[in-house]
């Protein structure tokens, strides 16, 4: 494989990209166990992982991928992915961050509510 | 008429007391309930020295949509059955909270807002927020074909029905102008009245300069997609 005039040192850095995706998988694996990480915001990281693990094996896909595209350099097509991943999780947390902040206020304004009425009646009765 | 005032308050130690004995003198029937908003000054202390209203004090703050969103449903609980808002600055003078009341009285209006611009007096605010205020209110002509002068006031009266419907959904960061859009297209009346205001006694606006442009873009979206997806319900409001 060395031999083959590769323009691009792919295969030491398959190695690199295999065992770091393996060990993110891992490591996801091991939060949600652990009870760390709830398994509704772990779906997305599984999947990103696994698909490099997936890119990672099959080199040919990203080849693939850019003469689909028209991509001439290869590793554009990967930082495209990879930024296309990165967005979808900013955006996911976006989504969950808004919907946080949504309960907490609403949950605010009820304890709020009901401490006053509590101190109302205590100061009355 | 049973009467609410609500004061959304944030830092406001300084001016409370003396807006909530303006309130007394000028509506002595209301009940005065203040939503503090997470406040990092002693209006907790100034407010527990108070007898005889209510104070719903905010774990953190929420923003002034988050604490008059707290104090709707607080009014909801309470049995009255109209609502008027001022600031607890001292900018909007309880001596005119009687206006917005009769303005409301007839039953047919469900947002009375109180202008500044309507007739030309008091305390007008900056060049630039007037430049903006217009915008938007250029913008309400348009969208709703009423013309409200002056969109940002926070100097207002709502019947019970207008309060419940806003409390379902409010939108927190600057609500004072969707409000309208939201009241207009559920087809409430709402009309303004000219009011006088002062220029605030004591610390700075919740909105700076740059915070104001913010403002403004973030109200604009909130038109912008409004008017989109609300464009079906928009005759219902002629």
């Amino acid at each position: 494989m060395e031999g083959n005039m590769n323009p691009y040192p792919i295969s030491a850095i398959q190695i690199v990209s295999v065992v770091f995706s393996l060990f993110l998988l891992g490591v996801i694996f091991s939060l949600i166990r652990r009870k760390k990480l709830s398994e509704e915001y772990a779906i997305l990281w599984v999947i990103i992982s696994a698909l490099f693990l997936g890119l990672s094996v099959f080199r040919g896909l990203i080849d693939a991928i850019s003469s689909l595209l028209g991509i001439k350099y290869q590793p554009a097509s990967l930082f495209l992915i990879l930024f296309g991943c990165l967005f979808l999780l900013g955006f996911h947390f976006s989504l969950v961050i808004s919907d946080l902040k949504k309960k907490l206020n609403a949950m605010a304004k009820t304890v709020t509510i009901l401490q006053e009425r509590l101190e109302e009646k205590e100061r009355t009765a | 008429m049973k009467v609410m005032v609500l004061i959304p308050a944030f830092n406001e130690e300084h001016t409370i007391s003396s807006v909530i004995s303006e309130i007394r003198k000028h509506i002595p029937e209301a009940l005065v309930c203040v939503v503090n908003d997470g406040s990092t000054d002693r209006t907790r202390e100034v407010l527990d020295g108070i007898a005889g209203i209510r104070a719903l004090h905010l774990p953190y703050n929420m923003g002034i949509g988050g604490a008059v969103w707290t104090g709707f449903h607080f009014f909801l609980n309470s049995g009255c059955d109209a609502l008027v808002r001022l600031d607890g600055d001292g900018q909007h003078p309880p001596a005119q909270a009687g206006l917005l009341l009769e303005a409301l009285a007839g039953g047919e209006t469900d947002l009375v807002i109180g202008s500044r611009f309507l007739k030309k007096e008091g305390f007008q605010s900056s060049l630039t927020r007037r430049g903006g205020i217009k915008l938007l209110d250029v913008l309400t002509k348009l969208i709703l074909r009423q013309k409200i002068t002056d969109n940002t006031s926070g100097f207002r009266a709502y019947s019970r029905r207008a309060v419940a419907h806003l409390a379902e959904d409010y939108p927190f960061d600057y609500p004072e102008p969707i409000e309208v859009y939201l009241l207009a297209r559920a087809g409430m009346g709402i009309r303004e009245v000219p009011t006088r205001m002062v220029s605030r006694r004591e610390g700075v606006s919740s909105i700076g300069l740059f915070r104001s442009y913010y403002y403004l873009v973030k109200v604009l979206l909130t038109i912008f997609v409004n008017f989109i997806y609300g464009r079906k319900h928009e005759s219902l409001s002629d």
